[in-house]
């Protein structure tokens, strides 16, 4: 299982979602490899889920997104992965 | 000794040390403390070798705009100076970055300052950046890390707060806080916007093509918009010029538009290099940040406003790219009247990332046309003020690249102006 979360340049916010998709993980107890990159990476990395706020997500096509609305929702982030990881598992 | 010695001068090692330290901190399991340190280490040399692609693009850059306009043509990009500035000065970088953390954290422990600046690649960029102000007037040592370090920390506080009050209108929360050095260019979009503008037509209300959405993919519009300025720059010097002295003989357009990808993709590595150092320190610095001062609230980077204005964002790009070629134009016409300045050509990526937060900063103060206006005012203040900053970088302001966001430059100026006025 691996999870990877992008951003426009895969520094900054990807990496403190990335720091949030792990402490959502460690809630729903589910144990998955989590990284980050940016936006030209993305399309070549293999993951089972990519998740990305709502403005990237679209530029995601292929594959299976998570669109976030709010970057910083734990809650919202809590509800969309667990709803995601339920199918892709 | 001087096993110490060797240690303090490679900057490889020591970020190494740092995630090392960090890692021991949150009592890591042994395994990951050494898969950690040594993919810190490996970050700095990814780095280095990033940063000879991009410097060999940008210094046939610089040799084609010297022969077609007779001035320097600079192109502002955080990554491309900080990679080539990190080589004589990465001791003193990572030094000072791990010296302002702490600073950070004393400073929201016991101020009302309460703000942890997480955006780590920032803290990197500024923390080099001071030490090429200090090393030009003779400074080194202890002074230059216990300086740089609390000239650091003190802003990695202090700009979230400036920012805090638009970033309640902008989230509608008091949650989470704003850390980007590029702060004083938003507060000036900010002050457009609600001068202005119109609060109440925001730039979400209406239908805004997102045909330029590609754009967000980095290396894709660094590598077009480089295109351009290189195609541009090889006519001005001509094909004969560009073939006989720099292509080795190879088509004049071809060549430039090689280049172009060629730096796009040294950036590349530099960002990936960047990624690899920060890690490990990040989360350690945030595992231990959160500890010590619970109630503070992280400062997160700029695409974090993002979301909540998409259509604020492009028109940001657009509006400050606008104002980034109006700037190169009044730069160029003040060489034409015989006063000899460098020409800061729009770099993308500031444009980008800082351009859309200043639109999307203006659109929360007024609307459509303060997202307009802000961005524009955004993108000429980030044309002038590296001309201002480039003298004081010792020899890195001869290099054909510069700091590009508004608080390099403002706390870089105000900084780099007070050593020369003290020492």
């Amino acid at each position: 299982m691996k999870i990877m979360v992008v951003c426009g340049s895969g520094l900054g916010s990807s990496f403190m979602l990335e720091l949030n998709v792990k402490k959502v993980l460690k809630e729903l107890q589910i144990t998955a490899e989590v990284d980050h990159c940016d936006l030209s990476s993305a399309s070549g990395e293999r993951a089972d889920l990519f998740v990305a706020t709502r403005d990237i997500a679209g530029q995601l096509s292929g594959k299976t997104v998570v669109s976030l609305n709010n970057m910083i929702d734990l809650k919202e982030l809590k509800e969309k992965l667990g709803a995601a990881l339920g199918s892709v598992l | 000794m001087k096993i110490i010695i060797d240690v303090l001068s490679s900057p490889a090692i020591l970020v190494g040390l740092i995630a090392l330290i960090g890692l021991v901190l949150q009592k890591k399991p042994l395994s990951d403390v050494l898969k950690g340190t040594i993919k810190t280490i490996m970050g700095f040399m990814v780095l280095s070798a990033g940063a000879a692609l991009a410097v060999t693009t940008l210094t046939s850059f610089g040799i084609m705009f010297q022969q077609g306009f007779g001035i320097q043509g600079v192109v502002p990009n955080n990554e491309a100076i900080v990679a080539l500035s990190l080589k004589q000065l990465g001791s003193s970088t990572a030094l000072i970055m791990a010296g302002a953390m702490v600073f950070n954290i004393i400073l929201a422990r016991l101020t009302p300052l309460k703000y942890i600046f997480l955006t780590g690649h920032h803290t990197l960029y500024m923390a080099c950046m001071l030490a090429a102000l200090m090393t030009a007037v003779g400074i080194g040592g202890w002074k230059l890390v216990v300086g740089g370090s609390v000239v650091l920390g003190f802003f990695m506080a202090l700009m979230p707060a400036l920012a805090q009050p638009i970033m309640r209108r902008i989230t509608g929360t008091d949650d989470v806080a704003f850390g980007h050095f590029g702060t004083v260019g938003y507060l000036v979009a900010a002050g457009i916007g609600a001068l202005f503008g119109n609060k109440g037509k925001s730039t979400e209300d209406i239908k805004f093509p997102q045909g330029m959405a590609f754009l967000r993919d980095t290396s894709v519009a660094i590598a077009l918009v480089m295109a351009i300025l290189f195609v541009i720059v090889a006519v001005a010097c001509g094909q004969a010029f560009v073939e006989s002295t720099l292509s080795g003989g190879q088509n004049f357009i071809l060549y430039s538009l090689l280049q172009a990808i060629g730096f796009a993709g040294g950036v590349f590595i530099i960002l990936a290099g960047v990624r690899l150092i920060l890690a490990e320190i990040v989360p350690a610095f945030t595992g231990i940040a959160t500890r010590l001062v619970p109630n503070a609230k992280p400062a997160l980077d700029c695409p974090v406003v993002y979301p909540y204005a998409p259509n604020a964002v492009l028109i940001g790009f657009l509006s400050s790219f606008a104002g980034g070629i109006l700037g190169m134009g009044i730069l160029l016409w003040i060489n034409s009247r015989g006063i000899a300045v460098p020409i800061i050509l729009p770099g993308v990526v500031p444009h980008f990332f800082c351009g859309a937060t200043a639109g999307v900063f203006g659109n929360a103060t007024g609307g459509i046309k303060g997202s307009i206006f802000g961005a524009l005012a955004h993108g000429l203040l980030i044309t002038f003020l590296p001309v201002l900053l480039m003298p004081l970088l010792g020899t890195l302001g001869f290099a054909n690249t510069t700091y590009s966001d508004s608080d390099f430059c403002v706390i870089g100026i105000l900084f780099g102006n007070f050593l020369h006025f003290v020492f």
